[in-house]
């Protein structure tokens, strides 16, 4: 039992007994009480077991409680180093979806879409699987068989996913959700530093002078990390919110900037082009540690504030007042998420804020940095460990010869054996679409929901022969598959995941799967066995997957072959790179100034803005932009099944202007390209009179993605959710919400019936605007 | 107010309704939440505010003060409880006695409910449940000095007026340093009483 030594104000923290002290009080935060196992909270005799929460990437500590009968019924908060007690309406509720009663139970199979899913045995499925994988495999070539994970499996999975699908299915086909998520700013960070991860720990925030959030609606979508940005503020650091909506966060900024959906790289450039003008770059920095200042400097003289703010739609004294505080403040950090990253241009968006930061010097201190925001729970080791299609365990590339070898070494394989790089998630379902897919095994991910333009993603589906998917809950994409798989859910096993700061925290297993439920790592070794495999995929669960994974990523840059279990339960978490178990990880990077190109340089990236994808004409005059609300998470498949954040945010909305004459609550038609929908109008001046927000966690005839576009970045491959051209209309009703599937012979949850009458908007956009229910 | 007692800052307020969500998970009344948050300026704003029992010191409780059944009782450090279910008549006289709007009937066991700061953890020394989750501080359990170390330069007010009436309360606001009103206004200013305009 030790305690973390680096508490966030730099005390040293006097190592205390926990028991003596319950959860909560200031004994047991002195004790910075991790405990090392189970412990009893003795007041009512149930067990508490240290974890983190299963949702997003802030990876909240929490405790599971756990009555006699070993089962789940409770969250207590826990006082662990990220989040410090607090936590957002989705950790306080995330417990109650493992004793749920949509929870799946046995294997469902169908053999055609004509049939209905019906109950089977695992070996009846398996079987099935196993023989249409062959079939598929032999009669349309290796690569007609895809693979798609997701981002909110623990790392151990993740890296199974990988190796699944190139050494038991020896397909190229594999990738996974956190295309849609966080692959923007990797491929920012790569060409910048060669190293993909936030630069400083959250921490930092409460160093800094100046806060920049970019396309980051921290209240809503990483509630936990605002007493960071308010902690700063307390210390009088300048926060500045660029956002085209007033969010909770904006509403207290000092300066919030609200700007067009789809002109983060003009608004950014322009800022720099002020800060040359005002001779505010650090240029000592500049010579010593960056190489490309000329071509960028030379590229932003063509973004004077009165272009951009053209561009933007934002006064050009914004943009000088943006470029003063941020350059002028002794740290200054930049925080970015979806909002500049889900673009035709997100690569170049992020590029532009890592160019802020390096022409002014505000890299690698504490207190000065930048960093990204993940969105799922393991966004950040989600794409760590060969689930990309483009890249093996530990970071490594498919196209480096060097890489390939190593790996192959680590699986036992030929190298000739091992496939060629894949395609991203959107392109497989084109793919899909044009029958060079024809099989697929999706792992934890809802592309019916979470995937833009509906319509396609559908047909895509629809049009392959044989399609399985593994869930805990049924979800759209489940209920159209062949055979969906009953797997664990967070709280049932152990495993790793790497939060948005790049630290390695662990889950605990809180409580047994429910009879007729396996992990995701048996299903997978299982299928590989079958396919003759076993020899590769002998695991007996997640601590062997683990150590596998340390030896596959030692020697990269994303190391964590120091990281043991052991280490994190009593750390409570460690940044990686981690290259041997003495060492105490790295929560910050560049503090010597070097990348990790093999200059030790950073490599500024001249970046040029163009228009979005999806034209403005007298038709589509407005722009729709899509995000999450606090309520729900992603997909919804897990948090629309829950009471409580049901009754919160029972159904989408359409955030409309004042000035468009619409009344709250009014039916409003959103109309794009790709179709049309009826959503609740909800009417505020917190965002721009040419914008419309549409939250998208709900499936169709109320999904924000029915409308989006499926176009691509073309580096990182994630589409454009966050800007398309659209116009409103009246419309006569509103679209209902349809309630979360549930499998054959299970009654709907009452809860999550949503009152589809008269459910009115939430008349602030955080919730329905009072808890009374009385 | 008291010592140790819920700060409430809507400046630092999201909205997010962990504090909702919390709330129900406490013990005392597993399901059911007693805080209410409003959003104070909807349309323009997304500006949120947490209400929870303002432990009123004086006059000591006016839901106390009007229950009929001696329902509701405060305990020696000044938490006001929620109405003993074996005294209360769910009369609602405390519903419409509370200048802050606190308390709840629950109309099918007739009985009231709210807030009672988490008597079942504070007991023990745990902070209350909203307080302990709230991501943003906008609920702060602890002293004023614990909450003046943490936030430095920090006004905090205890003391509300409505119409005639002042009351002081165990629980306090954060308000804006720079903008001190003391006693703070409270409710809404009287327009008519028994269809009368009582403008002045």
């Amino acid at each position: 039992m030790t305690a973390d030594p680096r508490a966030a104000d730099g005390r040293t923290v006097v190592p205390l007994d926990p028991s003596l002290a319950p959860p909560g009080t200031r004994g047991f935060r002195d004790a910075g009480g991790i405990p090392a196992d189970r412990w009893h909270a003795d007041q009512n005799g149930e067990t508490l077991v240290p974890t983190h929460c299963c949702f997003c990437g802030v990876q909240c500590g929490m405790y599971l409680r756990v009555d006699h009968g070993g089962k789940v019924f409770g969250v207590e908060p826990r006082n662990h180093d990220i989040n410090r007690m607090r936590l957002c309406p989705k950790g306080i509720n995330a417990y109650q979806q493992v004793n749920h009663p949509d929870r799946l139970t046995a294997p469902l199979m169908r053999r055609s879409r004509d049939e209905e899913l019906r109950e089977v045995s695992w070996d009846e499925a398996l079987d099935f699987t196993v023989s249409e994988i062959k079939r598929i495999q032999q009669t349309h070539g290796r690569d007609a068989f895809g693979v798609l994970g997701g981002a909110s499996l623990f790392s151990e999975k993740t890296y199974l996913v990988g190796k699944f699908a190139r050494v038991a299915l020896k397909t190229r086909h594999v990738d996974y959700n956190g295309r849609l998520c966080m692959v923007s700013a990797a491929g920012a960070n790569k060409l910048a530093f060669n190293i993909d991860r936030a630069g400083n720990p959250f921490s930092d925030i409460l160093l800094t002078d100046c806060l920049l959030l970019a396309g980051a609606n921290v209240g809503e979508c990483f509630p936990v990390l605002t007493q960071y940005v308010w902690g700063a503020r307390d210390r009088g650091a300048t926060l500045i919110v660029i956002d085209p909506r007033e969010t909770a966060v904006a509403r207290t900024a000092d300066i919030h900037v609200a700007l067009r959906s789809g002109t983060d790289s003009a608004f950014f450039n322009s800022v720099l082009n002020v800060v040359i003008e005002e001779g505010l770059t650090d240029e000592a920095y500049l010579a010593a540690h960056a190489t490309g200042w000329e071509e960028v400097k030379a590229n932003v003289a063509q973004y004077p504030p009165a272009r951009a703010a053209e561009i933007c739609g934002v006064p050009a004294e914004q943009i000088v007042q943006v470029a003063r505080a941020f350059a002028r403040a002794p740290k200054a950090m930049a925080f970015h998420a979806r909002g500049i990253e889900h673009h035709t241009q997100g690569v170049e968006n992020c590029l532009s804020v890592i160019n802020l930061c390096t022409a002014t010097g505000h890299i690698g201190k504490p207190g000065a940095g930048y960093g990204t925001l993940t969105g799922q729970g393991n966004g950040q080791g989600g794409r760590e460990h060969g689930q990309k299609a483009d890249l093996l365990p530990g970071g490594r590339s498919i196209l480096n010869e060097e890489h390939r070898r190593q790996i192959c070494e680590v699986w036992g394989i030929e190298e000739s054996e091992l496939p060629a790089a894949g395609t991203s998630m959107m392109e497989m379902v084109w793919q899909m679409q044009r029958r060079e897919i024809r099989g697929l095994i999706g792992i934890c991910n809802n592309p019916f929901v979470s995937l833009p333009n509906y319509a396609v993603v559908k047909e895509g589906y629809d049009t392959t022969e044989f399609h399985a998917q593994f869930d805990f809950f049924l979800s759209e994409t489940a209920a159209n598959a062949h055979v969906v798989f009953p797997v664990t859910i967070w709280a049932e096993d152990e495993g790793v995941m790497a939060n948005a700061e790049a630290r390695v925290v662990k889950h605990n297993k809180a409580q047994e799967p429910p009879a007729g439920v396996r992990t995701d790592t048996w299903a997978m070794c299982e299928i590989a066995r079958r396919l003759g495999a076993g020899d590769k995929f002998a695991f007996g669960g997640s601590r062997d997957v683990f150590d596998e994974l340390r030896r596959a990523s030692a020697g990269t840059v994303i190391d964590y072959s120091g990281i043991t279990y052991e280490r994190l339960e009593e750390t409570g978490g460690i940044s990686w790179p981690c290259p041997s178990t003495d060492h105490p990880g790295t929560p910050r990077l560049f503090e010597d100034g070097t990348t990790y190109h093999t200059d030790g340089k950073i490599h500024m990236q001249v970046v040029e803005w163009h228009p979005p994808a999806d034209p403005y004409d007298d038709e589509h005059p407005m722009t729709l932009t899509t995000g999450r609300t606090v309520a729900h998470f992603l997909s919804g498949n897990q948090t629309r099944r829950l009471g409580a954040l049901v009754e919160q945010t029972p159904r989408p909305w359409a955030e409309v202007h004042p000035s468009h004459g619409f009344r709250n609550g009014e039916p409003v038609r959103v109309v794009t390209r790709r179709g049309s929908e009826v959503f609740p109008a909800l009417v505020t001046e917190a965002i721009r009179p040419d914008t419309v927000f549409i939250p998208y966690h709900w499936p169709v005839p109320t999904a924000a993605n029915a409308l989006t576009i499926d176009a691509l970045d073309p580096r990182s491959k994630i589409p454009e959710y966050k800007v398309c051209a659209c116009r409103i209309e009246h419309a006569a009703t509103i679209d209902e919400v349809p309630a979360p599937p549930v499998a054959p012979g299970h009654v709907a949850y009452p809860e999550t019936q949503v009152s589809r009458t008269d459910p009115l908007p939430p008349t602030a956009p955080q919730g329905r605007g009072t808890s009374e229910r009385s | 107010m008291m010592g140790r007692t819920i700060f409430i800052d809507p400046g630092r307020c999201i909205g997010c309704q962990a504090c909702v969500s919390a709330c129900r998970e406490c013990d005392s009344h597993r399901g059911k939440s007693m805080i209410h948050l409003d959003y104070t300026d909807e349309g323009s704003s997304v500006a949120s505010l947490p209400t929870v029992c303002m432990h009123c010191e004086d006059p000591v409780a006016p839901c106390a003060e009007v229950c009929p059944a001696d329902a509701i009782l405060v305990t020696a450090d000044g938490v006001v409880q929620q109405a003993d279910t074996t005294r209360c008549i769910g009369c609602a006289n405390c519903v419409n006695a509370c200048p802050f709007g606190v308390p709840k009937i629950d109309l099918q066991a007739k009985l009231q409910m709210k807030c009672n700061l988490c008597y079942d953890r504070t007991a023990y020394g745990l902070a209350p449940m909203c307080a302990t989750v709230c991501p943003t501080g906008a609920l702060f359990y602890g002293t004023l000095e614990e909450l003046q170390a943490e936030r430095p330069g920090v006004q905090v007010a205890d003391t509300f007026v409505f119409g005639e009436s002042e009351v002081r309360t165990g629980v306090a606001m954060v308000v804006p340093a720079e903008r001190v009103q003391w006693p703070v206004p409270g409710g809404l200013p009287v327009v008519e009483i028994n269809g009368k305009d009582v403008r002045r």
